[in-house]
């Protein structure tokens, strides 16, 4: 598989389907393990790191998961790639830009991939569009039993599955719920949510961008604690109390917005639209912030029947009623392919060629023109 | 627990300041935290919360005497002072090696809990396996009484009965 046989497309998990879709992104599902035998990667050698690689990517891509599988070397991939595997969620930053013999096995559609050699010799993840954790649940244990069917993982009693940073241990287990939360943050209850999710024990961090910073309104709630409480009780916690009071509260704000503020609602809609329209240079981060707009806009009409001036002049973009096909129109998923296609990795892995910022931001501002401007 | 200042709010930040080896602690609530100039971060990447962790921790030479700060893994080399550094161990063997080290911390990590409850290997002994799966089911049974949910606990209880009797 060549990076450009996918870059031109979103993945499935961002496609813009699954249970409660306009609220939350995705459910991911990741597992931390270690090959019993070896030291952690800390203390290991080249030629020991070469030697767990083989082993695992040899039990990876022997594995039956119904989807074609590929390895893909990180240790010797040029930057703009390892960028590009950071940007649609197949590999950690940690894991791009670490050191020694490392790769990730990906399965083509992109709901499964392993990294091997990251901070622990193993860490598998299933991503799924929507509210679907106790689906990846399901998967990952079933792909946990079939590696561990083919190697030995470190293990003992007391601590459960062993890792090489002692805040992942027991279980291994990392759950994270992608959310999209712009009109908590328009109608200032955002850190409200925050500190709830501190009080639970879990971790908000962004989606796209760098670092923690969470822009376009995107928000990655996840996990602390895999010590002591069950991977069944961690995923259902977040599926029965924390994901469904969080969209309860972004509802009620989405509606709070109706009622009481459609001035503040409109006026970030139709701002958005301006630039985003005729704007000739746009950052990443520009362009994140500005279709988070359009996104909620586009959902507050399909799911709550909002038809404010702004929605209803967003909503007159899209060629046919509702959602239309994933080549033109205004959808959901065509904000969500300008979301991603629009990253400075995708920008230059589709241009062909590496791009200085402002080349990128010109790019980037005239695709986006280009898909908004589709009714002229 | 209540904020040391305002005496109203529940204290939601809690404050360890170790100056000159004295340490003291302050339990604030949000606001009066901000007012003290305490930045609220939105999140607490896990390698800060370690390190965290591990400058509250009284020194090696307070919990073993100054001859277990030279305690080495036989199996990895590893030291306490490298994790210092790295917030990684060195082998899957360091658990046991440096476990009187490591315990307090791991509880504090995991909010007070120390044993594994969930998924065990099939290739682990049958003995072991139970005894987790008596773990798992015991940790079900606290959270349904904590619900009030009776009948589910009842079921629980019986399960874990009988498990114990096989």
């Amino acid at each position: 598989m060549k990076l450009t046989d996918i870059s031109n497309n979103i993945n499935e998990w961002f496609d813009g389907s699954g249970p409660l879709a306009d609220i939350v992104i995705s459910s991911r599902i990741r597992l931390a393990r270690n090959l019993a035998g070896h030291k952690f990667l800390s203390r290991c050698s080249k030629t020991e790191k070469s030697l767990i690689l083989e082993k695992l990517k040899e039990a990876l891509l022997s594995l039956n998961l119904g989807d074609k599988t590929f390895y893909i070397s990180i240790d010797n991939a040029p930057s703009l790639s390892k960028n590009f595997l950071v940007e649609r969620h197949l590999i950690s930053r940690h894991h791009a830009f670490g050191k020694g013999p490392r790769g990730v096995v990906v399965s083509q559609r992109e709901f499964f991939t392993a990294m091997i050699n990251e901070e622990d010799h193993l860490r598998i993840q299933v991503l799924k569009g929507g509210m679907q954790l106790s689906e990846c649940a399901r998967q990952i244990n079933h792909i946990d039993d079939m590696i561990e069917a083919r190697v030995e993982y470190a293990f003992n009693l007391r601590y459960g599955y062993l890792t090489a940073c002692p805040t992942n241990l027991g279980t291994g287990i990392r759950v994270s719920v992608m959310l999209h939360l712009p009109a908590l943050k328009m109608t200032s209850q955002i850190e409200k949510f925050l500190n709830a999710t501190r009080a639970m024990n879990l971790a908000v961090r962004g989606l796209f961008g760098e670092g923690t910073e969470a822009a376009g309104d995107f928000y990655q709630l996840s996990n602390q604690i895999t010590l002591g409480v069950s991977e069944a009780d961690i995923v259902a916690q977040f599926e029965k109390a924390v994901i469904p009071e969080i969209v309860e509260y972004e509802n009620a704000a989405r509606k709070q917005l109706l009622s009481k503020n459609i001035d503040i609602l409109d006026d970030k809609i139709s701002r958005a639209m301006a630039l985003l329209k005729n704007a000739h240079l746009i950052s990443s981060q520009e362009a994140l912030f500005l279709l988070s707009h359009l996104r909620l806009g586009l959902n507050m009409h399909d799911h709550l029947g909002a038809s404010t001036p702004a929605i209803k002049h967003l909503c007159s973009l899209r060629k046919t009623s509702g959602d239309v096909d994933k080549t033109g129109g205004l959808s959901i998923t065509t904000i969500n392919r300008l979301f991603m296609l629009t990253l400075p990795a995708h920008l230059q892995l589709n241009h062909g060629k590496s791009l200085d910022s402002t080349h990128r931001d010109a790019l980037r501002a005239k695709i986006i023109r280009s898909a908004l401007n589709q009714d002229k | 627990m209540q904020c040391e200042i305002c005496k109203k709010n529940e204290a939601t930040i809690h404050l360890t300041e170790i100056t000159e080896g004295v340490r003291s602690e302050m339990h604030l609530c949000e606001h009066c935290a901000v007012e003290q100039g305490v930045a609220v971060k939105s999140h607490v990447p896990i390698n800060e919360l370690l390190s965290n962790l591990l400058s509250v921790q009284p020194t090696d030479e307070e919990i073993f005497g100054s001859s277990d700060k030279q305690l080495v893994c036989p199996h990895c080399g590893f030291t306490l002072d490298r994790f210092r550094e790295e917030a990684v161990l060195g082998c899957p063997y360091d658990y046991e090696v440096f476990e009187k080290k490591l315990s307090p911390l791991i509880k504090r990590a995991h909010d007070g809990k120390t044993k594994h409850c969930g998924k065990v290997p099939s290739k682990i002994p049958q003995d072991a396996k139970k005894q987790i799966e008596r773990l798992n089911l015991q940790q079900q049974l606290d959270i349904a009484v904590q619900n009030e949910d009776y009948e589910t606990a009842a079921k629980l209880r019986d399960k874990i009965a009988e498990s114990k009797t096989k």
